[in-house]
């Protein structure tokens, strides 16, 4: 066996490798952009919740239709986006804080999702739901990752330069535009969409991990914006290939092995990255004449 | 452009910060906004801007809240986001180019000639986080300029700032007013007041004067404004005028 067959054999010989391949690329081109603007909002584990919240509507549209995609996700969807929208809505008008709110409904959704689930189905069927079968995506479930990654780069397209401002200096967009609030909600909207996206592979719970660990590594290695965006993205599409990969020669389970990748790779740039660890602490400071 | 108060309150959950203040900010004019801490100085810009809403009376803009640049105390700059100095100061053209229009090279030259007023030549592609205090606020004031607004306000914008930058920053604002702007700074220095600003209102809740300087800011009309009450009475009574606005409780 050459290193070609060993690299990409698996990828040419067995269809559902090649599609899972596609799949978890196309979720890593689409997701890991929002996760970089997740994490420098602060809202990291905002990702995490809202990921939770999905689940009753997945698992109201597996009561109705069973393991259907278009039902699943756009059950997910509104319940995504109706628990981001609340947690929202309860910090505005109480005194309680989004993040406590958000913390209270998608605990809430994750015992409602796993019931709902489990009122029709099996075990099996709840661990589909929960961590996704990356390497049993059908035509729809590729169409539908595809439909989300280009609605999703070209909404952040358009939304960049406010989303821009809404970050570095939230003050200043509420003065010179009322743009700020509707920004805020759209970008809610593509975080559910992008998990959506993703759950068909990954799950619920590891459809997050495409989008933040990226992100999270990124951080530990360039500094602009765009640079953090397109490392990110690098990172997700070889996080992908390497975790499915993995899975097939030592036959692992294939989404658990793509986020452990991704996770590996966040660990050496923590370690390692321009400004990880030893480079920041370990390796002494100099500095310059002047 | 001129601002015309009539009436105005403004408060928070019904108190009212700022009471029963008229008069009008002249086109062209240049004032200063003197009082204690608590005396609703910021509370009257950020009604200006339109992000507080006022109690009762108007406030009469002749030009939508947008259109005003608006420097408040302590810019909440998040300076750990992965943005540079030109970022930061080219968000100025914003009325200019909207949310999807490009930023060309014009407008970066124009970035470019404000840092340079401002005295940041170079600091283009300077990290937010590797500025200090001084220099950041200079970039503050490079964008406000970029914002070729008619209104200008400024909200104590020289809290924790050296001489060097107040004096060259004080230069910009005469500067604007040569350019028939109008500018409303928030100020404590009241020397600087009586140097710079021909006009000034002193405030303590209620407007206590407002004209030119020298009678503003009298030493009996500081003295009333010192005696200012800081504390609100929780259980002060619903003016009348709010009764009917759905204000009462």
């Amino acid at each position: 066996m050459n290193l070609f067959e060993l690299l990409f054999g698996p990828f040419f010989t067995y269809g559902f490798m090649s599609r899972a391949l596609v799949g978890a690329v196309v979720i890593a081109l689409s997701a890991a952009p929002v996760g970089v603007f997740l994490m420098l909002r602060r809202m990291s584990l905002s990702g995490d919740a809202m990921a939770h919240a999905i689940l009753p509507g997945a698992g109201v549209g597996f009561l109705i239709a069973g393991l259907e995609i278009l039902p699943m996700t756009l059950g997910g969807f509104a319940a995504g986006l109706v628990v981001a929208l609340l947690a929202g809505l309860v910090s505005r008008l109480t005194i309680q804080r989004e993040d406590t709110a958000l913390a209270a409904f998608y605990l809430i959704s994750l015992a409602l999702g796993v019931m709902l689930v489990s009122l029709r189905g099996s075990s099996v069927d709840l661990m589909h739901v929960l961590f996704g079968t990356v390497l049993a995506l059908n035509n729809d479930a590729l169409i539908m990752i595809g439909a989300v990654a280009t609605i999703s780069l070209t909404a952040l397209a358009l939304i960049w330069r406010p989303l821009f401002a809404e970050c570095l200096d939230p003050n200043f967009l509420r003065s010179v535009s009322g743009a700020g609030h509707p920004v805020h909600l759209i970008f809610l909207a593509l975080v559910v969409l992008n998990l959506v996206g993703g759950f068909q592979a990954l799950g619920t719970l590891l459809a997050v991990g495409l989008m933040m660990l990226p992100a999270a590594a990124a951080r530990f290695w360039v500094k602009r914006l765009e640079a953090l965006c397109l490392v990110a993205v690098g990172i997700g599409v070889a996080s992908s290939y390497a975790g499915l990969l993995l899975s097939y020669y030592l036959s692992v389970p294939s989404g658990p092995a793509i986020i452990l990748v991704a996770g590996a790779i966040y660990v050496v740039s923590l370690l390692a990255g321009n400004r990880g660890v030893i480079r920041t602490r370990l390796v002494p400071p100099r500095h310059r004449v002047a | 452009m001129a601002i015309a108060l009539r009436d105005l309150t403004l408060g928070y959950d019904g108190h009212p910060a700022v009471h029963h203040l008229d008069g009008t900010f002249v086109d062209g004019s240049l004032t200063a906004i003197v009082g204690p801490n608590g005396s609703g100085k910021s509370t009257l810009l950020k009604g200006i801007t339109g992000m507080l809403k006022p109690l009762g009376g108007a406030i009469e803009r002749g030009t939508t809240p947008h259109a005003i640049a608006y420097l408040p105390q302590a810019a909440e700059i998040d300076r750990s986001f992965p943005a540079t100095v030109a970022d930061l100061v080219a968000l100025g053209h914003w009325r200019k180019r909207g949310l999807w229009g490009a930023i060309t090279g014009a407008d970066y030259a124009a970035v470019r000639e404000a840092l340079e007023a401002v005295g940041l030549r170079g600091f283009e592609d300077r990290a937010l986080d590797t500025l200090s205090g001084g220099q950041a606020q200079r970039a503050l004031f490079a964008r406000v300029m970029l914002q070729d607004a008619k209104v200008i306000l400024l909200d104590e914008p020289f809290t924790a700032i050296d001489e060097k930058t107040t004096a060259d920053l004080i230069g910009l604002i005469r500067r604007w007013h040569c350019e028939k702007r109008t500018v409303v700074a928030v100020l404590h220095d009241i020397d600087m007041v009586r140097d710079v600003f021909p006009e000034a209102l002193l405030m303590a809740r209620e407007p206590v004067a407002w004209g030119d300087t020298a009678t503003a800011l009298a030493p009996e009309n500081l003295l009333r404004a010192r005696q200012m009450h800081e504390a609100w009475d929780e259980h002060a009574p619903w003016h009348d005028a709010h009764m009917h606005t759905g204000r009462a409780a």
